[in-house]
């Protein structure tokens, strides 16, 4: 069985194929190190903090002792901040990436505004946090509202829908447009009627995503002075107001262990909440699979 | 079968004029959206415009009032850092040395390890991995870095603190750490793009000359997506510099000039957070350091972020 | 040399000495030709040749490739198409479209129908059941649906789903249905029905047909303009082109020596 298989270099592949296999454990050694710091992180987590989960911690506001101290005015505080964002962020990001895809020229300022996106994405949240202090604390005399926060958040997160928008309505086939116009229709009622539609679901994707971003999001919002204790609930647009990720970093910045778990506690919330967003942008993102 | 006649429909949709009359295609409806819809759709772009006009004016004004009361070269090549308690100095160094060391730190735990795990998923990971790994991938890209700085406190620091004795409760090995474990996923997936984006024909070419796996991933794939590679890397640079509550939470308040990565330390992001917490009154020259900070911290993360932009362009492989 | 042959109907659409580029491409040389009303034209001619170009110009599709320009001549009815007067929205409801791809929108069967009257202004629900109706009869694909209209238009096989496209398009009323390689994309049985469904529409609209096969030309259509490289080369009754054609290459590519 002299085949040509059997050439002088056989030593020589095997030496190949068995750092093949070597490194291989190693890439996998590799990958694994990032799920297993998930793994310790939710452990860590879970261990800290399950103790502390009762229903206090939705009830009661915080106070200056551990016990009996919650996160009420946080979990409201946080979704009154989404509430306005949703809106705001929505209109603005969906209609700047409607812009950009369906109506700016090819031009150099086009270009600008797609490179000025892609820039803003990448500045640093505590940026954000200074603008937000100067612009809507300040000039615009918001005070340390949940308006100014919420704007602030606004701005933060616009760049991420429009980029996830943008994405979204590419992918509508240009044959469903000219579909649209051969039947007649403007340019913004084949927009509104035909892409639209067509990509709600991805742009809805992205929208959750960049919500699921604002509400972990702490440095900003200390920034604009969301860090007191408020054991009260904001009526009205100008109060003053704290969301969860600032309420557990008080917490974590306390040196009692007791503060501590209860900031485990409110990560595990903080945490829920988050996966509840995320699986709702899973589900929105299969159906819009499907449909393609 | 077509016993409704067109007149029906012409009728409905109240369309009588004769396509032979001279009338025949012009206008008759209004349409105040569609000449409306270009002009808003233009504002909502161009509030991303001025969000970065906002930045910079802000940054800027603030910053060469502050560069009134401190002078320029004092604030970049000063080597001390005490903006709050008397004697004052504003020498900026000692923060941008830890900046860097957080950054250096993530860097190295996070750019092998990422890239690491792109090869992995983009030339060995069997599709079912692929799709388990992808999530917790995307997961641990969506933590909240306040969750991150818990765990870093909570969990890393104790084990740090065991291996060595010396290390402080807040060191800036701890935060470098989690910074790096936070930034994984993106240069993975950043990484991973860029792999799979070179055609399969590539590495058909080379699998048909008799080359492993490794061979083909690092001698083929890994050189046609060096741009993208090299790109991620750069912005996960621009990423850990930009941190913020990890290094808050877990890295210290005292910025010095050390070496050494069990010490406390203080970043740019750091200081700009511990003064807003405090009552620093506005228009003080205290006040204006977070202004001069958050300048440096715009500056060098925008020109990192255009490099990479660049990088990611400039070289990219025709294929 | 452009021959043509008397042709017994009234020509709705006129084209005289019509130019069009895009950027520096000059896709379109010198064409002059007349479409008569209630019949079939066929374009043909091998790829690239400018005869979707031309079927484009009729409800003005091009006018959305950047970098087209357009000289000379091109009317129906004695209104100039390129001429500031014309409202192309209008224009486009009175010439409909029928693409290569079926492409309905992803709604149900009914709203994809009832998209084009919505366009225009028609809300009331009575007036769309009429017209969804009616359209979905003239496209002979009433009988197969009419009892899950709500489903989803994807739900149709690729003929229906073509049938489909062209009930949209009558949905809007137009007097003239352009076909832009309709049946390219569809298996030979659903080709025949949407074949025989043009002949029983060409008694009430005027088509206008753009082919890459001359046989389904043949078959078909009334007259025939045959097209190479831009330029029209012969057009005249269908039978004559295919029987006894004038150019030496109408002759070539009818006898299959190229395209």
């Amino acid at each position: 069985m002299n085949s040509i298989f059997q050439d002088a270099n056989r030593q020589q592949i095997a030496n190949r194929r068995r750092k093949d296999v070597i490194i291989h454990l190693v890439f996998i050694v590799a990958t694994s190190i990032g799920v297993l710091a998930l793994c310790a992180l939710i452990i860590d987590i879970l261990m800290d903090g399950l103790s502390r989960l009762q229903p206090d911690l939705f009830t009661n506001f915080p106070s200056r002792k551990a016990a009996g101290s919650g996160m009420k005015s946080a979990i409201v505080g946080s979704i009154y901040m989404l509430i306005i964002m949703l809106p705001v962020s929505f209109i603005l990001g969906v209609g700047a990436a409607i812009y950009l895809e369906e109506y700016a020229g090819k031009n150099r300022f086009t270009r600008l505004i797609q490179l000025n996106i892609s820039t803003l994405a990448g500045v640093p949240s505590i940026v954000y946090g200074i603008l937000g202090l100067t612009l809507f604390v300040r000039l615009l005399a918001f005070e340390r509202s949940l308006l100014a926060g919420a704007f602030t958040m606004t701005l933060l997160v616009l760049p991420i829908i429009i980029v996830s928008a943008q994405e979204a309505i590419r992918a509508v086939p240009k044959s469903r447009r000219d579909a649209s116009f051969a039947l007649g229709a403007t340019k913004w009622q084949t927009v509104s009627r035909s892409v639209i539609p067509s990509s709600i679901s991805g742009i809805l994707t992205g929208v959750i995503l960049a919500m699921s971003r604002a509400i972990g999001e702490t440095a900003p919002l200390v920034m604009i002075g969301a860090m007191t204790y408020i054991n009260f609930l904001p009526t009205s647009l100008k109060d003053s107001f704290t969301v969860m990720p600032i309420q557990i970093y008080n917490w974590i910045s306390k040196p009692q262990l007791e503060f501590k778990e209860l900031a485990a506690s409110g990560i595990i919330v903080l945490l829920a909440l988050l996966l509840i967003m995320n699986f709702s942008a899973i589900l929105l993102r299969n159906k819009y699979q499907k449909k393609y | 079968m077509q016993s409704d006649t067109p007149q029906a429909n012409r009728k409905v949709l109240n369309t009588s004029t004769s396509i032979t009359s001279p009338n025949a295609f012009k206008n008759n409806r209004v349409s105040v959206m569609n000449k409306m819809m270009p002009i808003i759709l233009f504002l909502c772009a161009s509030v991303s415009i001025l969000t970065t006009i906002g930045i910079v004016i802000t940054l800027f004004s603030e910053t060469i009032q502050f560069f009134q009361k401190v002078p320029i070269l004092e604030f970049i090549f000063g080597t001390k850092w005490s903006p709050l308690i008397t004697p004052k100095s504003f020498g900026v160094l000692p923060l941008l040395n830890g900046t860097l060391m957080i950054t250096l730190i993530a860097c190295l735990v996070a750019i092998p390890l990422g890239l690491a795990s792109a090869i992995y998923l983009s030339e060995y990971a069997p599709k079912k991995v692929r799709s388990a790994v992808k999530p917790v991938l995307e997961v641990l890209a969506g933590v909240p870095t306040i969750v991150y700085g818990y765990f870093a406190l909570s969990f890393i620091t104790p084990l740090i603190r065991d291996i060595f004795p010396g290390a402080g409760v807040f060191n800036a090995l701890s935060a470098g750490i989690v910074v790096g474990i936070m930034i994984i996923p993106m240069v993975c997936s950043l990484s991973e793009d860029a792999m799979s984006s070179v055609p399969r024909a590539l590495r058909d070419g080379a699998y048909a000359l008799g080359a492993t796996r490794l061979e083909v991933a690092l001698k083929i794939v890994v050189p046609a997506a060096f741009s993208g590679i090299v790109a991620s890397a750069v912005l996960a640079f621009s990423r850990a510099i930009g941190e913020t509550m990890i290094v808050t939470v877990a890295a210290g308040a005292t910025p010095t000039l050390t070496g050494n990565p069990l010490d406390s330390i203080q970043t740019m992001t750091a200081y700009i957070v511990q003064v807003s917490l405090g009552d620093t009154p506005h228009g003080t020259v205290e006040y204006g350091t977070i202004f001069a900070v958050g300048m440096t911290l715009f500056v060098i993360t925008f020109l990192l972020n255009i490099l990479a932009q660049y990088v990611a362009r400039r070289f990219r492989e025709e294929y | 040399m452009a021959t043509a042959t008397q042709v017994q109907v009234q020509p709705l659409i006129s084209i005289e000495k019509l130019n069009l580029f895009y950027g520096s491409f000059h896709a379109l040389k010198d064409v002059s030709l007349t479409i008569p009303e209630k019949a079939i034209t066929a374009f043909i001619g091998p790829s690239g040749c400018g005869k979707s170009t031309l079927l484009r110009t009729l409800n003005r599709m091009n006018d959305m490739i950047p970098g087209t320009r357009i000289e000379g001549s091109i009317a129906i009815g004695g209104t100039e198409l390129y001429s500031n007067e014309v409202d192309v929205e209008t224009l486009r409801k009175k010439v409909g479209m029928v693409f290569q791809q079926p492409n309905p929108f992803p709604k149900s069967i009914y709203d994809n129908i009832a998209y084009g009257p919505r366009l225009h202004g028609i809300r009331g629900k009575q007036q769309l059941d009429e017209l969804v109706e009616t359209s979905l009869k003239s496209a002979v694909l009433w009988d197969e649906v009419k009892d899950h209209l709500k489903r989803s238009a994807f739900s149709l096989s690729g003929g229906q789903q073509q049938r489909l496209c062209i009930a949209r398009a009558l949905a809007v009323n137009p007097d003239i249905l352009l076909m832009d390689e309709a049946t390219s994309a569809l298996d030979p049985i659903s080709t025949l029905k949407i074949e025989e469904l043009a002949q029983e529409l060409k008694d009430r609209y005027t088509i206008v047909m753009v082919t890459h096969n001359m046989h389904q030309a043949a078959r078909v259509s009334n007259q025939t303009v045959f097209f190479l490289n831009g330029e029209v080369v012969e057009y005249s009754d269908t039978e004559k082109l295919f029987s006894n054609p004038t150019d030496q290459r109408t002759e070539d590519y009818i006898s299959g020596r190229f395209g």
